[in-house]
């Protein structure tokens, strides 16, 4: 067999142990030649298409950074009225900023019109490409630039937006949440979503190194970790109910995950700290209790007393 | 024979769309804009407009980006917005000229708030003056209507590549009876061939359209642009005296004139004043007073050299601007300053600042400008940039 071509070329200028250019490589592989993808502003535009180059092997358009969503559906309008369809796929992607901040309203716009495109927000959790700022997608007590931790500040005091559940809330026929740990659950739920016509969420979770602080080598084990603690749970919706979850068994606490990364880093030093990581593993236990995650080993049946 | 009849600015406009045949329209209502998509979502629904996607957007931001997507797949799309809209479009139509991107904007002009003010002018056409757009100017009805197919043919021609915004006044166009003659659509597809783009979105020729621009490359692209314009002054007169040829209407290419013939004082504007200036101009000539009209069609490019020609052997220009640059003066009159700077013998420029927020501008009004223009030439002195019957009055006191 003649080995796989990337479609998203090599040679571009993520940085090492970016979860999100490993998104990008891993879609491609999995969708093959024919789709057009449409791109928000945002660290994955800027580090593919520095001009005179192009990591992109297949057609791709970048417009502005809240109308990947648009764009895509304006494509997609016109394969059908020109009768070029076929089974071309429409896929528009865009960092947790373009989509769940700026371009969230007309997002909601182009699910809510049965577009027949894929969209995909990689979620690293804060603006990365203008120098880590907080998004609307990044986690409560993360230090930001823009949310730093500071003598009287634990970092970023709200909580993640819920995007998939407002995706879900559409109607659509499909939401799911994946993470760039797990490239076969991945890969999975985007064949699924483009077996599917009609629009389709992914949002899926992908490591920033400088944004996290962490070690690049260790991009997938943290991605693991983040689920594994329920801070990133895994889940389908179909047709607006969650239709499977990725279960844990033995669910880490989430210090495991906190620790490995600088963004939380403050927390492991200043005074109160500790509640703070409390208050996130409350957030965690939510999580596992409002999608049933924790597999709970069956009791073993009481052996009959012996007469 | 030619179909006649006595219709809506707007309903010609939707007309001319859609004998154009658009593969997607798609966008968002806002007065005095909302006729021509309802007209175009009845053709929808009636089965008129066939092969075309209509995408009815949430706002006028996701309108401008449809059709730019759409664009970017090979299609002819077309837009009609006005005032607030066009501003939300605001930062797609730089990305849409700046890739390249053919298509058609009706823009049924309209003041900017604040204050909220549904009435025309042409501030929201002149604030976007700088995205790369050709824009075009109709005097009424017919003319707007042509133009749409124009513009289209304009747009698409290879040497140009960038789409092109259609100015019709608010109201005084879009809501406007007036006969009209209705466009045949074979005809139409004589004159304006299915859109072949140069570069489309196709996984079977994989392009990158949107890259990133290093300072090394960013002024050549916007250089490009720029050229394109100017080559845009040859094409827009081509296409205007083909469409006259073939329609037998002509009604200008980059500008039109009118009773410029010994012409000492010359009124300059655009859009629909144009036709109150000629009742004006036609009642002072009957009295023997040299003025004449010099129309502006394209206002970017901006006709510098038609202009000249034009005005050589005039001695003082009036420019009734209807918007205003704030803290300098109107947009046409610092152009064509601009345009006759250097050049000997030029005439004397005067600027009036007229018709805001649909202020009615009256054939009286038009002779008292044109007097100051006399006077200015007969050496009194006149300021050179009035807000014309500002209403000192209802000023708070000291200013
Ligand atoms: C209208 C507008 N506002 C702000 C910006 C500046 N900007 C460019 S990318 C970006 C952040 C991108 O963040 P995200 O979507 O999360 O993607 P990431 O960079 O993290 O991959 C910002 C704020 C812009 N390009 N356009
Ligand atoms: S800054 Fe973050 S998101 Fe951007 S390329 Fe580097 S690791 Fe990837």
């Amino acid at each position: 067999m003649a080995a796989l071509e990337d479609l998203f070329a090599s040679g571009h200028r993520a940085c090492a142990g970016c979860g999100c250019s490993l998104f990008l490589k891993t879609l491609l592989n999995v969708t093959g030649p024919n789709v057009i993808i449409t791109e928000a502003t945002g660290c994955m535009e800027v580090i593919s298409t520095p001009y005179p180059e192009s990591a992109w092997k297949v057609p791709w358009i970048h417009s502005l950074f809240e109308n990947a969503a648009p764009v895509a559906a304006g494509i997609e309008a016109a394969l059908k009225a020109t009768g070029r369809k076929n089974d071309t796929k429409v896929i528009a992607i865009g960092g947790d900023g373009a989509t769940i901040d700026i371009g969230f309203g007309n997002l909601s716009g182009v699910m809510e019109r049965g577009h027949d495109i894929l969209y995909i927000c990689y979620d690293n959790e804060a603006y990365m490409n203008t120098g880590i700022q907080r998004s609307g997608s990044t986690p409560y007590d993360a230090s930001t630039t823009t949310t730093p931790a500071g003598k009287v500040s634990f970092g970023n005091q709200s909580q993640k937006k819920n995007a998939p559940a407002i995706m879900a809330a559409h109607g659509i026929p499909y939401v799911a949440t994946t993470s760039m740990g797990y490239p076969a659950d991945f890969a999975k739920k985007v064949r699924k979503a483009l077996s599917i016509e009609g629009p389709k969420y992914i949002q899926v979770h992908a490591t920033c190194t400088p944004g996290w602080g962490i070690d690049s080598a260790l991009s997938i084990e943290i991605l693991r970790l983040a689920v594994e603690t329920a801070m990133y749970p895994l889940y389908e919706y179909e047709n607006g109910e969650v239709t499977s979850v990725k279960k844990i068994k033995g669910r880490k606490p989430v210090r495991e995950y906190l620790e490995k990364q600088k963004r939380f880093s403050h927390l492991f030093k200043m005074p109160n700290g500790d509640k703070e990581i409390e208050k996130i593993q409350q957030i965690a236990d939510l999580n596992a209790k409002h999608f049933g995650l924790d597999v709970v080993e069956k009791a073993k049946p009481k052996e009959a007393k012996a007469e | 024979m030619a179909k006649m009849a006595v219709i809506e600015g707007s309903h010609a406009i939707a007309e001319a769309a859609k004998v154009c045949r658009p593969a997607v329209v798609s966008a968002y209502p806002i007065t005095p804009q909302t006729h021509i998509v309802e007209d175009i979502s009845q053709m929808i629904a009636d089965g008129e407009l066939m092969n075309c996607e209509y995408v009815r957007t949430e706002s006028e931001f996701s309108a401008a980006s449809v059709i730019l997507g759409a664009a970017a797949a090979g299609t002819r799309v077309f837009s009609a917005t006005s005032s607030q809209g066009a501003v939300l479009m605001y930062e797609v139509l730089f990305s849409m000229a700046g890739m390249r991107l053919p298509g058609v904007l009706a823009m049924a002009n309209r003041s900017v708030s604040s204050p909220l003010s549904i009435w025309n002018d042409h501030q929201d056409a002149i604030s976007a003056r700088d995205n790369g757009w050709i824009q075009l100017w109709a005097e009424d009805n017919q003319e707007a209507a042509d133009m749409i197919v124009q513009a289209f043919k304009i747009g698409e021609d290879r040497r140009i590549l960038l789409p092109v915004m259609v100015n019709l006044d608010g109201f005084l166009i879009t809501h406007t009876y007036e006969p009209v003659e209705i466009l045949d659509q074979n005809m139409v597809d004589e004159f304006l061939p299915p859109y072949e783009p140069l570069y489309k979105l196709d996984p079977k020729d994989p392009v990158t359209m949107g890259a990133l621009a290093q300072p090394e490359y960013y002024t050549e692209a916007r250089y490009m642009i720029h050229y394109a314009q100017l080559c845009a002054k040859d094409v827009i007169e081509e296409v205007a005296e083909e469409f006259g040829k073939k329609f037998g209407r002509y009604k200008g290419g980059l500008i039109d004139t009118y009773k410029m013939e010994g012409a000492e004082v010359v009124l300059i504007s655009m859009g629909s004043v144009i036709g109150t200036m000629k009742d004006a101009v036609d009642e002072m000539r009957a009295e023997g007073i040299p003025v004449g009209i010099v129309k502006i069609r394209s206002y970017r490019p901006f006709p510098v050299e038609a202009l000249r020609e034009a005005l050589k052997g005039a001695k003082v220009v009036c420019v009734l601007d209807k918007n205003i640059s704030m803290g300098m003066e109107g947009a046409v009159f610092t152009d064509l300053k601009a345009a006759l700077y250097n050049v000997k013998g030029s005439p004397d420029i005067l600027g009036f600042i007229i018709g805001l927020g649909g202020r009615d501008i009256t054939i009286t009004d038009i002779k008292n400008l044109t007097n100051k223009g006399f006077a200015k030439m007969r050496g009194e002195k006149v300021s050179e940039m009035e807000w014309y019957k500002l209403d000192v009055d209802i000023l708070p006191e000291g200013i």
